[in-house]
């Protein structure tokens, strides 16, 4: 009886919690004459109008491009993120060398600083370099580390493998490098995993940075091409905004289902995975 | 010792202080610095290219008035001198910035640490729940979301109508200064998976003893929770309030989709960030831009440092004899 209490009242609570995506999904069904106005979330009259409206895109670009835009920006950021961070990370965790301890303490700073502070002067010298309106601004910096919550995230996975790992691999004749490409790396995949989808959800869903950069409409990602949807958008035309919305989560959705249990032991183990 | 296969290249330029000319000794960290400064090259850029310079230069900037094609003019203090005598607007975006931080981040938590101490019982379901719970976590920072929050807020939208249901007639929140914030907040407080699932990791870490020792005691449900619960999971709550805090003081999809951009309506909205973002990416006002970014840290900082100052207080350490 009191399981059965419990798993109501979870359940009843999950239901308030998922009720703004279920309402979206719902609303990117209806004709524009029930959005809105209806609370409940079966279609009256199911449509899929919406749809073929959005795949229409805006400014005149279909959304697949808005989608391949996105597709390319997160993968390459999803590569650079993790060659990147875990090199730093195998540096920090495995050698040693003098000023470690300060770099990591440095490290570790970084990630409570506010992007804001070194936003504008990346963008001058990004528009220096004459790349403004072009993905590299976007890219670039992933391959330089930056992400310090992931070098954080790996530092702690590889600092837990076990030291005689090391040292059989050095008396095996493995140098550092091939100690790392050949027992460290391999043995890091489910932190280069987490790594991965983690990079892919955050570039997915990021809108600030690529609001700055990018300028042009060809170029846009699937943010800005939703707030270029929703700014022609009037209330009557809502339906292909939703409809828009839901191809624009899917990916995320669908590696939630894939990975939630490696992204949830992401969260649990380094803390990381706010917004 | 093997030979190497493949000799590493230089260590890049940030190699080990010079003054260590002597014939090659291999204490105290052998053969292997240079590999260090190898593996870290790309890190060690990117923090001098992008992080270390830029933060230098932004303070520089503070100081200046920049457009982003003419030079930089040195106007000395000129930008704060502004921002506190003669910008109203600057002045909201604090107030709405910190009425944001102070009422979403204890909410956010508060809700973490109940839905973790509901999900905290042995069960079956119990991963399928904290992902299910954690899963807002990683759609709530999309553009996609926040413009679902903004049309069920707005008037006629589904909360409006079951508040109205209720006799509370608030019409659209969206475009009341009134509420308008509070949907906002309230987005944040969707998002409290990811601080739940943290709670969740720290209470399965109070060894069941204690909670065997309280039982015994007769200590009732709520007793248990504040002796025993609270105090052995207080280091995972300042974890989770400093993250949480310096999080929200960084909020700006959230408002930027929910304001169209303009941090309306009047002003209600206009976030910290958001009037960063306006004052130096669409007025070019860059030095001033940057005068605020370097206030932020500074505030960061010290909303940190307070945090943990007072933490000595509150958070209870295990094995720290107290």
């Amino acid at each position: 009886m009191r399981r059965l209490t419990w798993h109501l009242v979870c359940l009843a609570l999950l239901a308030v919690l998922l009720y703004p995506v279920l309402w979206l999904l719902s609303m990117s069904f209806k004709p524009a004459s029930e959005i809105v106005s209806s609370l409940s979330l079966l279609p009256e009259t199911f449509i899929l109008s919406n749809y073929t409206e959005a795949l229409e895109g805006s400014a005149g670009i279909g959304v697949w491009r808005f989608f391949a835009n996105s597709l390319i920006v997160a993968g390459l950021c999803v590569a650079g993120n993790v060659v990147s961070c875990a090199l730093a990370a195998y540096a920090f965790a495995r050698l040693r060398f003098p000023l470690r301890g300060p770099l990591f303490a440095f490290m570790i700073a970084t990630l409570m600083l506010p992007t804001h502070v070194v936003l504008i002067p990346q963008y001058t010298i990004f528009n220096e370099l004459n790349m403004i309106d072009t993905f590299w601004p976007l890219v670039l910096p992933k391959f330089l580390a930056t992400e310090a919550f992931f070098v954080f995230l790996m530092v702690q996975f590889m600092r837990n493998l076990p030291e005689e790992l090391g040292q059989a691999a050095r008396i095996d004749g493995c140098g550092p490098i091939r100690a790392f490409l050949h027992v460290f790396l391999p043995l890091s995949k489910p932190a280069l995993v987490t790594t991965a989808i983690f990079s892919f959800i955050w570039t997915w869903n990021d809108f600030l940075s690529q609001l700055i950069y990018l300028n042009s409409p060809e170029n846009y990602t699937l943010p800005l091409a939703l707030r270029l949807f929703v700014d022609q958008t009037s209330e009557s035309s809502y339906g292909p905004m939703f409809a828009m919305s839901v191809l624009t989560l899917l990916p995320v959705v669908l590696f939630f289902l894939a990975f939630q249990r490696l992204l949830v032991e992401g969260v649990s183990t380094s803390g990381l995975g706010g917004s | 010792m093997s030979v190497d296969v493949g000799r590493p290249r230089e260590a890049p330029a940030a190699g080990p202080p010079a003054g260590r000319q002597r014939p090659r000794r291999r204490q105290p960290y052998g053969e292997r610095a240079g590999f260090g400064y190898l593996f870290l090259s790309p890190w060690v850029a990117g923090a001098l290219l992008l992080t270390v310079g830029p933060m230098a230069y932004s303070l520089y900037l503070s100081f200046t008035e920049y457009d982003l094609f003419t030079a930089p003019e040195w106007i000395g203090l000129g930008n704060y001198r502004r921002m506190f005598t003669e910008d109203d607007r600057f002045l909201t975006s604090v107030w709405v910035t910190v009425k944001y931080v102070v009422i979403s981040t204890p909410l956010k938590l508060a809700a973490a640490l109940a839905v973790a101490l509901l999900l905290n019982r042995a069960s079956r379901a119990q991963s399928f729940y904290r992902a299910a719970f954690y899963a807002p976590s990683l759609l709530g920072a999309s553009v996609a979301v926040a413009l679902v929050w903004r049309v069920i807020f707005d008037n006629g939208g589904p909360v409006s109508q079951v508040t109205s249901a209720f006799g509370w007639e608030t019409g659209g929140w969206t475009t009341d200064p009134q509420y308008a914030l509070m949907a906002i907040v309230l987005l944040a407080v969707w998002q409290f998976g990811a601080p739940m699932v943290i709670f969740l990791a720290g209470l399965k870490q109070i060894p069941s003893t204690l909670y065997d020792a309280a039982a015994v005691d007769g200590a009732g449900w709520w007793r248990t929770f504040v002796s025993v619960t609270v105090p052995m999971l207080s280091p995972v709550i300042l974890f989770n309030l400093v993250l949480e805090t310096i999080n929200a003081f960084q909020a700006f999809t959230s408002a930027f989709i929910v304001s169209g951009g303009r941090g309306g309506p009047s002003d209600s909205t206009l976030f910290y960030t958001l009037y960063l973002y306006q004052r130096g990416f669409v007025d070019f006002q860059m030095g001033y831009a940057s005068a605020m970014a370097w206030l932020l840290v500074v505030a960061i900082a010290i909303v940190t440092a307070i945090l943990f100052r007072t933490s000595r207080s509150w958070v209870f350490y295990a094995g720290d004899g107290r």
